[in-house]
């Protein structure tokens, strides 16, 4: 007799959930914001960070973490998802929303993920929402 | 005093009559999209040679390469492309994951010790780049933040950027969906394999090679 195997959820190794308001990287150069991204993410932290990063943040952190793989034990990288909160379409929201990211120095209406890759297995991205699949 | 003039002008008359230069056409977008198959395509097509291997096993490329001098022809007017394919970008690489390939394990670290670096090799290029065309694949999910960090970076350079949707010829591609995701910028539907609606694309890469300074 064949049984079937039951499903569980597995074992999922330690991990914690860190938000960091935007008002704790305003401040902060590209390196430091690198730095302690780099600093939450290498502690097996995902990383809910209000706002955005830069574009060429958001690369220096992919090449900054490319160059730690081999070199830092058990780590394969990062996954990264950013979901923008742009409020409408219509013309008073995009400009209602320009002045609010001027305003306050940054796009603090977005939301960025960031996770090791030995955590958090895949995040898949719609316009709309981020799903976290974690590594059992 | 002499040889002091002789350069400057030297300098000048080369410089007057040196031409223009060949435009830097990168291609970008994730791994296993089709960027080597694109630019073996063009540059089997206008110069006869392709440019580099293709393989199923993600991160094939792992080293920038590049053509210089690729004449393209489109109704009867000529550019001349220095075309630079790059090594997808991706976020995390995992060893492992090469094993599912029949790999053996020293092959499979060493391909992903490789792909490390060929990512950081990919990111500086970006700077020298005219235009460029992000490939992706028609038949995944276009969200990923590594086809948006690419498109962010060349607008944030002011790059032109082309979206070449590839891989229409397979029944899963929605070029729709990789339109409804970059809404601002140009999309165009092709098949690097098969050679499918490659005029379409020349005719873009041909209208925003036109904004480039020289």
């Amino acid at each position: 007799m064949v049984r079937k195997k039951k499903k569980t959820l597995g074992k999922i190794k330690g991990f914690s959930i860190q938000f960091l308001p935007y008002s704790e990287i305003r401040n902060l150069d590209s390196n430091e914001r690198i730095k302690k991204i780099l600093g939450i993410i290498l502690g097996n932290n995902i990383l809910i960070l209000q706002g955005k990063l830069k574009p060429e943040e958001e690369t220096r952190l992919i090449g900054d973490t490319m160059a730690m793989i081999g070199h830092v034990k058990n780590f394969k990288g990062i996954e990264l998802a950013v979901i923008l909160g742009n409020g409408g379409n219509g013309l008073y929201s995009k400009f209602k929303y320009g002045l609010a990211n001027v305003l306050t120095g940054g796009d603090i209406n977005a939301i960025t993920i960031i996770g090791p890759a030995t955590v958090v297995k895949e995040m898949k991205k719609n316009p709309k929402k981020i799903e976290l699949l974690l590594n059992k | 005093m002499v040889k002091i003039f002789k350069n400057f002008f030297k300098r000048i008359f080369s410089n007057m009559f040196k031409g223009k230069k060949d435009i830097k056409l990168g291609f970008y977008g994730p791994p296993n999209a089709g960027k080597t198959s694109l630019a073996n395509r063009i540059c089997k097509d206008f110069t006869g040679e392709e440019i580099g291997k293709i393989s199923k096993i993600p991160h094939e490329t792992r080293n920038v390469q590049f053509k210089e001098k690729v004449e393209i022809e489109y109704k009867g007017k000529k550019m001349t492309f220095k075309i630079v394919d790059t090594p997808g970008i991706a976020t995390k690489i995992d060893y492992e994951d090469f094993l599912k390939y029949k790999l053996k394990k020293k092959e499979a670290k060493k391909r992903a010790k490789e792909a490390t670096q060929g990512i950081v090799e990919s990111i500086k290029w970006l700077d020298d780049m005219d235009v460029v065309v992000v490939i992706l694949d028609a038949t995944e999910n276009p969200y990923n933040q590594v086809n948006i960090t690419i498109i962010g970076n060349l607008v944030a350079r002011k790059i032109p950027v082309l979206i070449a949707a590839n891989k229409i010829d397979l029944k899963k591609a929605d070029v729709k969906k990789i339109e409804a995701a970059f809404p601002e910028y140009d999309v165009v539907g092709i098949s690097a394999k098969k050679g499918k609606n490659l005029e379409e694309f020349y005719e873009s890469i041909f209208r925003l090679s036109k904004k480039v300074k020289r």
